[in-house]
């Protein structure tokens, strides 16, 4: 039941984008295509549930021991960027398909700020191993949920005529608004 | 007055958050009041400045290769000093800003200028380029938290401009109102730009 909880607050309720502000880079830079997000989605996915194993075993087998947990900062962050690093040379070695699918994302996530926020807000939520990881996928499915709500929204609005101050960065921000305001209706449903 | 140029750029003409929309997680996510803007620009401010201070003493020491790397280190030392002196000091704001402290790492703008300006000019003038930024960062998310907090709260500063049981315009505080203001402020900026060509 707790797992549950977990999985629909982080998809719906506490949406990390459309809620939380966390990604909104690659949120608004590759939402031009479906396609495109679905890759980027599939990619996020994946790092970030890596990404929160291993931060939670830094977390509490090396920093906690060690009483340098001033230092989670500067090694999260370095331990997300080797992530990344060895899981696109892993990738491109043993599964070349889904390299090919996934490989031009890989680098652009080491600057989503939301791997960063998710694995400091895990630890400060004093999740367990299971739970940290099970969190860090829901996160990551409503990032990529969001994703291609934006992306099937923006390829109908391509097409039409808007103001020329009203295009590019404007538009996007206030379709987001919109569909936060949407997954407003969400709240409520879990704490 | 030359130097003027490089302290100037990062005000109006590249405006970091109206001009080069960087950094807009903390932009959209701590600007649900005026104090919270001047806190997280002042944090992000002295982290440029000192990134770009340290990054552009070390331009010819530190490799091509590894220079990213590098700069990362540079800039988590900062903040993790920010994060520690902010928690000492201003426990409320601290409080408010959350996990956004730490995130400081990887706003864009911050390591957007050590790789497009730190890394291949003189430290004077890295550091007024930093602290230019720094302040057109300061003054747009905060200009973006003034309005939410009077159309929102109906108060600036923490100050009330209307009777405690005035109705207020609630959905500007919530995550709608970020996006839709922000969008909005765009917009005009861009109409702005286009009139007077700067």
């Amino acid at each position: 039941m707790e797992y549950i909880l977990i999985i629909i607050s982080a998809v719906l309720v506490n949406n990390v984008v459309l809620a939380q502000f966390l990604g909104i880079c690659p949120f608004l830079g590759v939402s031009n295509k479906i396609s495109t997000s679905i890759g980027m989605g599939l990619a996020v996915i994946f790092v970030m549930a890596l990404a929160n194993l291993v931060t939670y075993l830094v977390q509490n087998y090396v920093l906690v021991p060690l009483h340098i947990e001033f230092m989670q900062t500067i090694t999260f962050i370095f331990v997300i960027a080797f992530l990344v690093q060895v899981v696109e040379i892993i990738l491109k070695k043993m599964a070349p398909p889904l390299y090919q699918a996934l490989g031009i994302y890989l680098p652009l996530i080491t600057t989503n700020c939301a791997v960063l926020g998710i694995a400091l807000l895990a630890v400060q939520k004093d999740y367990n191993l299971i739970m940290s990881v099970v969190y860090a996928a829901s996160i990551a499915v409503g990032f990529t949920l969001a994703l291609i709500l934006m992306a099937g929204i923006r390829e109908q609005l391509s097409l039409t005529d808007t103001p020329k101050g009203m295009q590019g960065f404007p538009l996007s921000l206030i379709t987001a608004g919109l569909l936060s305001l949407a997954f407003m209706g969400f709240s409520g449903i879990v704490k | 007055m030359a130097n003027l140029k490089y302290f100037t750029n990062g005000l109006l003409k590249e405006n970091p958050t109206f001009v080069l929309v960087l950094g807009t997680c903390p932009t959209l996510a701590v600007t649900t009041a005026a104090t919270n803007g001047i806190g997280m620009g002042a944090a992000t401010t002295f982290v440029l400045v000192c990134s770009n201070l340290i990054i552009s003493l070390l331009k010819n020491l530190i490799p091509d290769k590894v220079r990213i790397a590098a700069f990362i280190v540079v800039i988590a030392t900062f903040v993790t000093i920010v994060d520690l002196v902010m928690k000492a000091y201003t426990p409320d704001l601290y409080k408010a800003l959350g996990i956004f402290i730490p995130l400081i790492v990887v706003n864009c703008i911050i390591l957007g200028r050590a790789e497009a300006f730190a890394q291949k000019n003189r430290v004077w003038h890295s550091v007024l380029d930093g602290l230019g930024m720094g302040i057109g960062f300061t003054l747009a998310i905060t200009l973006l938290a003034s309005i939410r907090e009077i159309l929102g709260n109906g108060s600036i500063f923490n100050f009330r401009l209307m009777s405690e049981n005035a109705s207020t315009i609630l959905i500007f505080i919530l995550p709608p109102g970020a996006f839709v203001t922000y969008g909005l402020l765009i917009a005009i900026v861009n109409k702005l730009k286009a009139k007077l060509s700067f």
